[in-house]
């Protein structure tokens, strides 16, 4: 392949596309070729597309038409397991959905192929969702390209990692409590949770209805804007979308760039989230800060804020979450789609359904299955639920009253760089606390981004911050984020992930 | 229960007060489903091409699918809730009711709560001997329709004994109304010929809303009757506490409910009068024997997990739709009965006839059509009627007003002598032929249709 390398932004292979230099099947296949070598190691990916380089050529034909080109008509793009697509098996990382092809796209995926980016596949994650670490895919754990002994980072481990390993260029994630910015901060990728209803749900199977985002996984701030700009706006089939038009992210980023962009941009940093004793791993806590003090050179200014309520942000979680996820996950009872296990001697529908899912589920899915049940159980509502309801309310009145003194918000994206493979699996409580800092944003419905501020000096192993805004507000992520990410990289000498191990 | 072991009517009532209740299910007959684009089997002229071909990802539930409200369901729904003099909530919400079944696609059932859309109303009724009676109106909420179960092999058609069973999820995301009363105290004697009235009066307020095609022989509405006993307290006692009820699904026709509430009364009665005690349970109800049977137990404790709909916004109509629905409203039925049968002329006796038969409507859309208000009641009450009775079936189940109106016309311009117009009536009935048209307005007199 000429013209431009695998490790290029998406948005510098568009250019080199637009320019003639390369083609989307060069690319294509560059791709394809980067992913038969590394993803042995990786497993990033649970199903590479077989039509990718036909998808390619209609791209390449039509950039040569001139026939309705996009800024990423011919890129290539991985798609996370979560998301319905109508040529690949969609399994959401569960051996419930083994196999099933959905008859249709979900609508992200269908503004994707609209543009004219090209699929190829579809990536690992925590099955359902449910993880932090995408060890609990029912197809086998990611490896984090920076060391592949530890985790991506879940849900949406397999995304980032295929991003951070060049295996895509770009994903897409999805985001329930942290799925896309938690991976985003332990792979030195960019990670944007949108604003809740600025990106369809329509097609991403669901965990929790009030909480999921789709968003764009990413090497660059401005190739996140740019997929954001693909994906985002109203959609009719979803009826959380919000119907405003929203200004352009690509050009929120490109603002960003431009000199005294952050000027007079008062950040908040929140007294809550920025402590060691609060679980911060010490070398997360000094590229936080170092990231803020750049900013502060170019003239933002810090303001410190509090959010009493955050602290009960995991608790109202692990409640909201789990009841929403054990009725969205009702549907998988053998009767329509997907697997069916009949008990020996055959059986009753309910022990055919019983038996399924028994069989399909993996331990994390029934632990919260089983949780939000008892959560939604008549005599136990108002004691849980409802109760975390209360406290959702509480958590956005924090973010109500931060904003009225700070224009974003800023916390560590993860409080600690990516954990060995194995070391948090069978406990829980330790997983459920690697999302204490992104659950918050997405209790509120606020839009977060996390992007690599540096790798940890005690383990050499990437660290992300987190900015959030106001709902609606989201372009003011992508100009921070590109002004930080601009003097980082300038700092560094070029990107983070050039300093990941050479794999394969 | 044996028919000789229930109590005689008029003893059960000297011993206790029943007490009722109705849900009622209306299936809207919007053009597409509650909440899906899918064309809605409840509007006939959605022609089905058989099982589970009038379904989209979202009516099966398949994953990543999601609901979006059909605006003119919630149209109709207010107009009912209007209709039948409720509240409209400014704002309600849609709830998950959670269960496993195999009809249930989602295995949760999208309904509303602890927030209908309308809530607190009354509609009178009218009994057959003239007497008016008030059913209080408890709420109207919307929801949705599940699939169809069909059980194959075992002798009885239920699922207990079945090879195995088909599933079709046409019927799954119809949109429907659930109207529920409150507890009806004080019809004593009248009980059966109050819910009788109280769902003739629904499905005609129904039917001249044009929300529903009202047929219940299709299930367009279906009718679960509670009820309870109660002893009669004594003088200067204070009446005793509710009695358990019982819950007889899907009574699905005007005579059945009342067949239904009566033996219902005589078969508790029985029961608590030898010192026994009655089950809360749902009972199916037996339309050949006319008895009930019980079906599975049901408490209050029965757990649906029920919490707000996330993938829903509250629905919060615009007060100027509200007031913009209330002004189109049709009359009153009360209101509607007087003028008809004024402009009619019949008699308090004819009148009644009409009435208590269930076919004000159709006789009503007979004369629309152009017949004689005496004619159109003899057909109806008559012959059709006849006709119905004897196949076990809803007379407006036969034959269409207007063919009524036409088979008139020809019997008065000749065409058609009495006797061959009843056989007309029966072959139309009967499928054997369609309807005539008269040669008033059809070009050619060849078009004149025969039972064949």
């Amino acid at each position: 392949m000429s013209g431009v390398g695998l490790t290029a932004s998406a948005s510098a292979m568009a250019d080199a596309l637009a320019a003639g230099e390369v083609t989307s099947v060069e690319l294509t296949q560059a791709h394809l070729d980067r992913i038969a070598a590394v993803d042995g190691d990786v497993h990033a990916y649970l199903h590479v597309n077989a039509a990718a380089l036909e998808a390619a050529a209609a791209a390449d034909a039509r950039r040569a038409a001139g026939d309705g080109v996009h800024p990423l008509t011919g890129v290539p793009i991985a798609i996370k397991d979560v998301l319905c697509t109508i040529d690949m098996p969609s399994t959401a990382g569960s051996k419930i959905l083994e196999g099933w092809v959905p008859p249709y796209d979900a609508t992200t995926v269908a503004r994707v192929r609209a543009a004219g980016m090209v699929p190829l596949g579809k990536t690992n994650m925590d099955e359902f969702a449910m993880g932090s670490s995408t060890e609990y895919s029912a197809w086998g754990p990611t490896h984090n390209p920076w060391d592949l002994e530890r985790i991506p980072g879940g849900s949406g481990g397999g995304s980032a990692a295929a991003v951070a390993a060049f295996e895509a260029p770009i994903a897409l994630g999805s985001d329930t409590g942290g799925s896309i910015r938690q991976p985003g901060a332990v792979t030195g990728t960019v990670g944007v949770k949108p604003t809740y209803g600025g990106v369809s749900r329509y097609g991403a199977i669901a965990l929790a209805s009030s909480l999921d985002q789709v968003g764009p996984v990413t090497r660059t701030v401005l190739d996140a804007g740019l997929l954001h700009d693909v994906i985002g706006g109203h959609d009719p089939r979803d009826s959380t979308s919000i119907p405003d038009a929203w200004p352009s992210f690509a050009e929120a980023a490109r603002a960003g760039t431009r000199e005294g962009s952050v000027k007079g941009l008062r950040i908040g940093v929140v007294e809550e989230m920025s402590r060691e004793e609060q679980g911060f791993q010490p070398g997360v806590l000094q590229r936080f800060r170092e990231s803020l003090e750049l900013l502060e050179r170019q003239g933002a200014e810090l303001v410190e804020v509090n959010a009493p309520h955050f602290r009960y942000a995991i608790a109202a979680y692990y409640l909201i979450l789990p009841a929403e996820a054990s009725s969205n996950l009702a549907k998988f009872d053998s009767v329509r789609f997907g697997m069916r296990v009949t008990p020996p001697g055959g059986g009753t529908v309910e022990e055919v359904m019983a038996a399924t899912r028994e069989a399909g589920f993996g331990p994390e899915v029934k632990r919260r299955v089983i949780l939000g049940t008892y959560a939604l159980s008549a005599g136990y509502y108002d004691a849980y639920y409802g109760s975390a309801q209360k406290v959702r309310t509480l958590i956005q009145r924090d973010f109500g009253s931060a904003f009225e003194r700070c224009d974003v918000l800023a916390t560590p994206s993860a409080p600690t760089t990516a954990f060995k493979i194995g070391e948090k699996v069978d406990d829980p409580l330790a997983m459920y606390l690697n999302d204490l800092t992104t659950i918050p944003a997405n209790l509120a419905g606020v839009p977060g981004i996390s992007l690599p501020s540096g790798l940890a000096p005690e383990d050499g192993l990437p660290v992300g911050i987190q900015f959030m805004a106001p709902a609606r507000q989201d372009a003011r992520l992508y100009t921070v984020g590109a002004a930080l990410e601009q003097a980082l990289v300038d700092a560094w000498g070029g990107p983070l992930l050039n300093r990941a191990p050479v794999l394969a | 229960m044996a028919k000789a072991d229930l109590m005689d009517f008029d003893k059960a009532l000297e011993l206790f007060e029943p007490v009722l209740g109705f849900e009622v299910h209306v299936e809207l007959s919007t053009k597409t489903k509650m909440f899906s684009d899918a064309p809605n089997p409840a509007n006939s002229e959605n022609v089905t091409a058989g099982p589970n071909t009038q379904i989209t990802p979202v009516d099966l539930g398949l994953p990543g699918s999601l609901p979006v409200v059909n605006r003119t369901a919630v149209e109709y729904s207010i107009s009912l809730g209007l209709a039948l003099g409720c509240s409209i909530a400014a704002s309600s919400r849609f709830a998950r009711k959670n269960y496993f079944y195999p009809d249930l696609a989602k295995d949760y059932q999208i309904s509303q709560y602890d927030e209908p859309i309308a809530f607190e109303g009354s509609v009178e009724v009218e009994l057959e001997d003239g007497t008016v009676f008030t059913v209080p109106i408890e709420r109207a909420h919307m929801e949705e329709d599940a699939g169809k179960l069909t059980h194959v092999g075992g002798a009885t058609g239920r699922i207990q004994g079945a090879e195995y069973s088909l599933v079709d999820y046409n019927r799954a995301g119809v949109p429907l109304v659930e109207i529920v009363t409150k507890p009806i105290f004080g019809a004593e004697h009248n009980a059966p010929a109050v819910g009788k009235a109280y769902v003739s009066t629904i499905r005609d307020i129904v039917r001249s809303l044009g929300i529903s095609e009202a047929r219940m022989e299709r299930g367009n509405l279906r009718c679960d009757a509670n009820v309870s006993l109660r002893p009669r307290a004594r003088a200067g006692e204070p009446p005793a506490p509710l009695g358990t009820r019982t819950e007889t699904k899907n009574v699905n026709s005007m005579r059945s409910v009342e067949r239904a509430v009566r033996y219902e009364i005589q078969r508790q009665a029985a029961i608590l009068a030898a010192g026994g005690s009655i089950t809360q349970e749902t009972r199916h109800w037996h339309e050949d024997t006319g008895t009930t049977s019980p079906g599975r137990p049901k408490s209050d404790a029965d757990d649906y997990r029920y919490f707000p709909e996330p993938d829903l916004l509250p629905i919060e109509p615009d007060p100027k739709l509200i007031e913009s629905l209330r002004a189109a409203l049709p009359e009153a039925p009360a209101v509607r009965r007087r003028r008809l049968r004024e402009s009619w002329g019949f008699t308090e006796l004819e009148f009644q006839d009409v009435q208590n038969s269930g076919l004000l409507v159709e006789v009503e859309e007979t004369v629309a059509a152009g017949a004689a208000p005496a004619q159109a009641r003899k057909w109806w009450t008559g012959e059709i009627a006849r006709l119905a009775n004897a196949q076990n079936a809803e007379p407006a189940a036969l034959i269409t007003p207007l063919a009524v109106s036409e088979i008139v016309a020809l019997v008065e311009s000749g065409e058609l002598t009495d006797r061959m117009a009843r056989q007309v009536v029966e072959g139309v009935a009967a499928g054997r032929a369609r309807p005539p048209r008269s040669s008033r307005r059809a070009a050619s007199r060849s078009s004149r249709m025969t039972a064949r």
